[in-house]
């Protein structure tokens, strides 16, 4: 293997903080007394000993009229019904396939909540059982919504609409799923002619744009797609996307459709697509997008 | 009982310490970029990194309705010592070693929290001088505050020993290798130091039950400096990672 390598010293390492305040929000570490009174009520990260109210995570506090969590820099995916998310099939059983979301149990993604092709409503056969490898194997990926939460915390999912299924040609990006915002909208096709999908668990999928793949249903339309070659110019713009999504998550600043957005047009005065990866870009990169939220939120 | 000469007439240690004088703690949380938490830690000389998986499903066998199960690996370098190791891990040793830290994390990590899920605690020795144990806690304690999982306080670990001093006992925190080679007893404590519990005690010689006392006294006091130095560490890092746009005011 031929190529350009570079390995820097640790003196010269790139600090990738682009925080504009100096103003810290006040941070609690583990085992620290938030409250001595009983006033308040116990939420996430937090637990009860000696009459006070401790902090187990580190990070900061949100309150919620007498409810008080601690959120953390990162953590396993917590999820929430009506999240969309994209997961990997890690087993096929009776009935319900095993999805890796990044949770910290696996989740669930039940046969009768997936829409087999051939559409409609119609009940799921003993046939449909022996096919569901056909559909979604292991090691596939899925789009889908949390439907469900059972009490061990684990999320069952569905498919149940034609924006969800497998995912077939495009790049995964795992990130910490507490930079993701949650949004109205977590499907966006972008002006660059790239679509991606923002899973609130943290893998955002890349893919070429899908014209109209989603609305014709027949399975052989499906095949064909995924055997549809991506031209170069498609891929290196998926390439750029991801290079820039990298580049804000290297400097801890939320994602949504905006400010991936910006981030591709930041990058553009770089030409080729892996120069994104020099840390230095990076941090250009992000300081560029930080900036241009700065402004908008600012009028 | 005089054992070894290990303070000067000028009451200083073989490394210039005071008695009661930690090694110097440089540490680096989220170091890598794959597992859910990491951490970089050295005391001295000694050097260890620790790296978090989890919490995930349990594999089947493991898996309990009780609580989290903790899974530890020690692992040492083949160069971390002054001879080449040939089996960095899976030897008596680091099997004894990776109980003990799954021993000291248990206490600390809220457990009933996650039933039927398991956490996976990797820890590295890069370089061994002395005190490996008590870094490879208190890096690993790091690096799962890094994953965001839930610790009733910080786990630290410290070491003491025993010296003479003028016909005076006087203990000796956190032992270097050059200490524990010397033959002197060496004390070695995982504690949760903000609610004084004690997780794992060992020793390593036989030590008179008079001058017990002081000697753990002295490793708790050497945990509960600990705890301060890890403290800081956890707020620059938080101070860090935060961007105005996180705070999120409901």
């Amino acid at each position: 293997m031929t190529g350009h390598v570079s390995i820097r010293l640790a003196s010269e390492r790139v600090n990738h903080s682009v925080s504009s305040s100096n103003v810290l929000p006040r941070f609690y570490t583990p085992g620290e007394v938030i409250t001595g009174t009983q006033d308040f009520m116990r939420g996430h990260g937090t637990y009860a000993e000696d009459d006070c109210l401790k902090s187990s995570v580190a990070g900061v506090m949100q309150k919620v009229n007498k409810l008080i969590c601690i959120r953390p820099l990162k953590s396993r995916y917590v999820g929430e019904i009506g999240d969309v998310v994209v997961g990997r099939i890690l087993e096929v059983q009776q009935r319900r396939w095993k999805v890796e979301t990044n949770s910290r149990l696996d989740s669930v993604l039940q046969l009768s909540s997936v829409n087999l092709p051939g559409g409609e409503l119609r009940r799921r056969s003993v046939e449909d059982e022996q096919m569901m490898r056909m559909y979604l194997q292991e090691g596939d990926l899925i789009s889908a919504e949390v439907q469900s939460l059972f009490s061990d915390g684990s999320l069952s999912l569905h498919t149940r609409s034609l924006k969800y299924g497998k995912l077939s040609q495009g790049t995964l990006v795992k990130v910490f799923p507490s930079l993701i915002k949650r949004r109205k909208n977590h499907f966006h096709n972008l002006l660059c002619g790239v679509s991606i999908i923002i899973g609130n668990n943290g893998f955002i999928w890349i893919s070429p744009l899908m014209q109209d793949l989603m609305i014709e249903e027949s399975k052989d339309e499906i095949n064909n797609y995924e055997s549809q070659s991506v031209s170069k110019s498609d891929r290196e713009a998926m390439a750029r996307v991801k290079n820039c999504i990298l580049a804000l998550v290297a400097s801890k600043m939320m994602l949504d459709d905006t400010s991936i957005m910006f981030a591709y047009e930041e990058s553009l005065k770089y030409d080729s697509v892996k120069d994104l990866l020099d840390p230095e870009a990076m941090l250009d990169i992000a300081f560029l997008t930080q900036h241009k939220i700065n402004n908008i939120m600012d009028e | 009982m005089p054992g070894p000469d290990l303070l000067s007439s000028q009451g200083l240690r073989l490394d210039g310490r005071r008695p009661n004088e930690l090694r110097r703690i440089r540490c680096k949380m989220g170091v890598f970029t794959q597992p859910d938490g990491s951490a970089y830690l050295e005391q001295g000389n000694t050097k260890v990194l620790a790296a978090v998986y989890g919490p995930h499903q349990a594999a089947k066998s493991k898996s309990s309705t009780e609580g989290v199960v903790v899974n530890c690996q020690y692992s040492m370098a083949t160069f971390s010592t002054g001879e080449r190791k040939n089996r960095p891990r899976g030897d008596r040793k680091s099997q004894e070693m990776s109980l003990h830290l799954r021993q000291a994390l248990t206490a600390a990590i809220k457990t009933e929290l996650y039933p039927r899920s398991q956490i996976d605690v990797y820890v590295e020795v890069l370089q061994a001088d002395g005190g490996a144990y008590c870094v490879c806690v208190n890096a690993a304690t790091l690096a799962l505050i890094d994953a965001g999982i839930p610790l009733r306080a910080y786990a630290c670990a410290c070491s003491a020993s025993m010296a003479w001093h003028g016909g005076q006992p006087e203990p000796l925190v956190d032992v270097g290798h050059v200490e524990e080679a010397a033959g002197g007893v060496v004390l070695t404590v995982a504690s949760l130091p903000s609610t004084e519990n004690i997780a794992l005690l060992e020793m390593s010689h036989r030590l008179h039950m008079d001058y017990f006392d002081v000697v753990l006294s002295r490793a708790m006091q050497g945990c509960r400096d600990i705890e301060v130095i890890l403290d800081k560490a956890v707020r620059e890092h938080l101070a860090e990672g935060w961007t105005k746009e996180d705070v999120v005011t409901i």
